[in-house]
């Protein structure tokens, strides 16, 4: 494919039609989840908020990972909001075709503007969320270092991620509705094998390379790396050369090529197979 | 249809199977278990359509449930995809099969008309600027900032039906939508599509409403058992429509026989033509009066039958019932194997369409009968009429 082609369908797949449908699936997704609560928008920020807080009593007072981490606190939160952000956009990329079945069934739309709206709302809330993060750092006295100016890049890596998992998951589960457990399972497993709550620093060095395949190893860690603490062991340092960002990139793009590939393959079918 | 006109929608070969899998395989696990192709049955929901819609018609899609007729909607809609055949449509496709699509309860009407006007294909920027044209349209300015799950099923269909009007789009599809609305909304969306029209829109129109079909369309179609069976002006589709539903219930009620009685007497032929005993295919205008003659053979001697028809139309509605007693026609008594001529003189008075008619021998009483032959014969009438109602005749309005 070559860049002016993959320019166009770019330009295509967000044109201004496309934009204002994703833009109104992501408006009426927000009022309806937060609807009847009285707390509403705040429960997007006091989940990993909780979440943060148990996990940060049992890892510094009782198990001690976190103990010899530079801005813990800080560390740990960023991590755990990162984390949500790919749990939210693809469960909810997992359900986006099933979801919306009635639609489908009976509306010629762009089935990609769906997905992309699902990532699209998991993404807001990141935003929110990252504010926090951010309050988090002025509380803890975190460093605000020019590297900052590369975060973006990175969150357009994962967010690149979770659109091709997103993908291939909607796609899978319109066929087989196995889908929903195995991607739950699949979840915790990552959840540990991602150094979110511990250091990749403290991992045995052999399988310090395998885990910095996974791309969220090395997101998580760049981003830290260039927000939080220099100190971060990222994927880089791991392979010691740049092949330890460039891997982990070429798995987004993998996943990305071949999860709109086969949505793109099936999509024609939806409306019938739902 | 005429070349001049610009065809709007083009339907060449269309064919659409669906595999119906016998057991859904939706899992790894029974994927696992039982391996290979699975039973799959096909159901051909379309057989061979070919048609046109000229730019600016009014096109009526009539059938029965099951029929294929919304398959159709789905796939010039693009939802599904031929299985064999091209879809062509000339301009922009509102690309809604129902109306109020993407609708979500727990929004307010408000929210909801931004949804659907997006998926609609309206940016908020338009949506916006038509937003109170479209509030008036369905008479709901005061329930705007109330969920949409407070509105009754008629108002949610005002609602949707002002958004789906605002998408300015050459064709339309609409399928079954507005047997929700009152009848005075119903009467405003027709007006609105007759609009539409002039404008040179065109508007394809799936629904069960013969009264609408004949009303507004310019021409119709009708689909049954996945098959085109009848397409041309709406008044003479509708009718064809009401013959289909009809016929079938009759054979569903009472089965294969069409003929009862105790066969004293025989019905051997009947035959319709015109006054100078010429046959015809159909009825026009120019034939003022035509023939009814039926053959009869007794089997035993009978003394004063009693011969008579019935004419019904296409719902089985009896237009006209005759017997030679009503008529005090001079009837005698026939002897074993002899054979009668009976013959009707019968005025055009009917209306295009078809007509069944059953002719019978009855016993003196008038309670045996010795032959009946439900539907033995169809009158097709074809008048250049093009309002419904089952007569018509020539006839004259003068204002003073």
């Amino acid at each position: 494919m070559s860049k002016i082609s993959l320019y166009q369908k770019t330009k295509q797949v967000l044109s201004r039609r496309n934009r204002s449908l994703i833009v109104e699936l992501v408006r009426s997704d927000f009022k309806l989840r937060y609807q009847g609560s009285v707390l509403g928008y705040l429960w997007s920020l006091l989940r990993p908020l909780m979440l943060f807080g148990v996990l940060y009593v049992v890892f510094t007072k009782v198990i001690k990972v976190g103990v010899g981490i530079p801005h813990y606190p800080a560390y740990l939160l960023l991590g755990l909001v990162l984390w949500t952000f790919f749990v939210e956009a693809t469960m909810s990329g997992l359900n986006a075709i099933t979801g919306r079945g009635d639609m489908i069934r009976k509306v010629s739309i762009p089935k990609y503007t769906i997905v992309i709206s699902t990532t699209a709302s998991a993404f807001v809330n990141f935003i929110f969320n990252m504010v926090v993060v951010i309050i988090f750092m002025i509380l803890g006295h975190v460093a605000f270092r020019p590297t900052l100016i590369f975060v973006p890049f990175f969150i357009a890596e994962l967010v690149l991620f979770c659109l091709g998992v997103s993908f291939l998951l909607a796609t899978l589960f319109v066929k087989y509705r196995d889908f929903s457990h195995v991607w739950e399972v699949s979840l915790q497993i990552l959840f540990y094998a991602t150094p979110i709550i511990y250091s990749l620093a403290i991992v045995p060095v052999r399988l310090r390379k395998l885990m910095s395949l996974n791309p969220l190893t090395q997101i998580f860690q760049d981003v830290r790396s260039v927000m939080i603490t220099p100190q971060t062991l990222t994927t880089k340092q791991v392979f010691d050369s740049q092949l330890g960002r460039i891997l982990p990139a070429l798995i987004v793009i993998a996943v990305l090529t071949l999860g709109s590939w086969y949505f793109r393959r099936n999509s024609r079918k939806f409306a019938e197979e739902l | 249809m005429s070349e001049s006109k610009e065809v709007a929608l083009k339907i060449d070969g269309l064919y659409k199977d669906f595999l119906l899998p016998h057991d859904r395989k939706n899992s790894i696990k029974e994927k696992l278990l039982h391996p290979g192709k699975s039973q799959n049955e096909q159901l051909h929901a379309l057989k061979n359509i070919n048609f046109e819609v000229a730019r600016g018609e009014f096109f009526g899609v009539v059938g029965r449930n099951g029929s294929g007729k919304s398959t159709l909607l789905k796939i010039i809609g693009g939802i599904y995809q031929p299985t064999k055949g091209n879809v062509t449509v000339n301009g922009t496709l509102t690309p809604f099969i129902e109306l109020g699509i993407g609708f979500s309860p727990n929004l307010t009407g408000r929210e909801n008309v931004f949804l659907n006007g997006a998926i609609l294909g309206l940016s908020r920027k338009e949506v916006n600027k038509l937003y109170d044209e479209i509030v008036a349209f369905a008479e709901l300015e005061r329930f705007m900032d109330q969920k949409l799950k407070n509105y009754s099923s008629g108002m949610q269909v005002r609602l949707a039906f002002s958004i789906a009007m605002q998408a300015h789009n050459d064709i339309l599809l609409i399928d079954e939508v507005l047997a929700v609305g009152d009848a005075s909304f119903q009467r405003k969306c027709f007006q609105v599509f007759k609009g539409m029209k002039k404008s040179g829109k065109t508007v394809v129109f799936v629904t069960h409403d013969m009264g609408a079909v004949e009303e507004y369309c310019d021409r119709a179609m009708l689909i049954e058992k996945s098959e085109i069976i009848s397409i041309g002006k709406s008044y003479q589709v509708a009718r064809e429509y009401r013959r289909v539903l009809n016929s079938s219930e009759n054979t569903t009620s009472s089965g294969q026989s069409n003929r009862f009685g105790n066969g004293k007497a025989e019905i051997i032929s009947a035959v319709l033509t015109t006054l100078d005993k010429k046959p015809f295919a159909q009825l026009h205008e120019d034939h003022d009066e035509f023939l009814l003659t039926m053959e009869v053979v007794f089997k035993e001697k009978v003394v004063k039958p009693i011969f008579g028809i019935t004419m019904r139309d296409g719902t089985g509605l009896p237009l006209l019932l005759s017997n030679t007693k009503a008529l005090y026609t001079p009837v005698g008594t026939y002897e074993k194997d002899q054979k009668i001529i009976v013959t009707w003189r019968l005025k055009n008075v009917f209306n295009t369409g078809r007509y069944s008619i059953s002719p019978a021998v009855a016993a003196e009483d008038a309670v045996t009968m010795f032959d009946w032959r439900e539907d033995m014969l169809w009158l097709e009438v074809d008048k250049n009429y093009y309002l419904p109602g089952p007569i018509y005749f020539k006839h004259k309005i003068e204002i003073k």
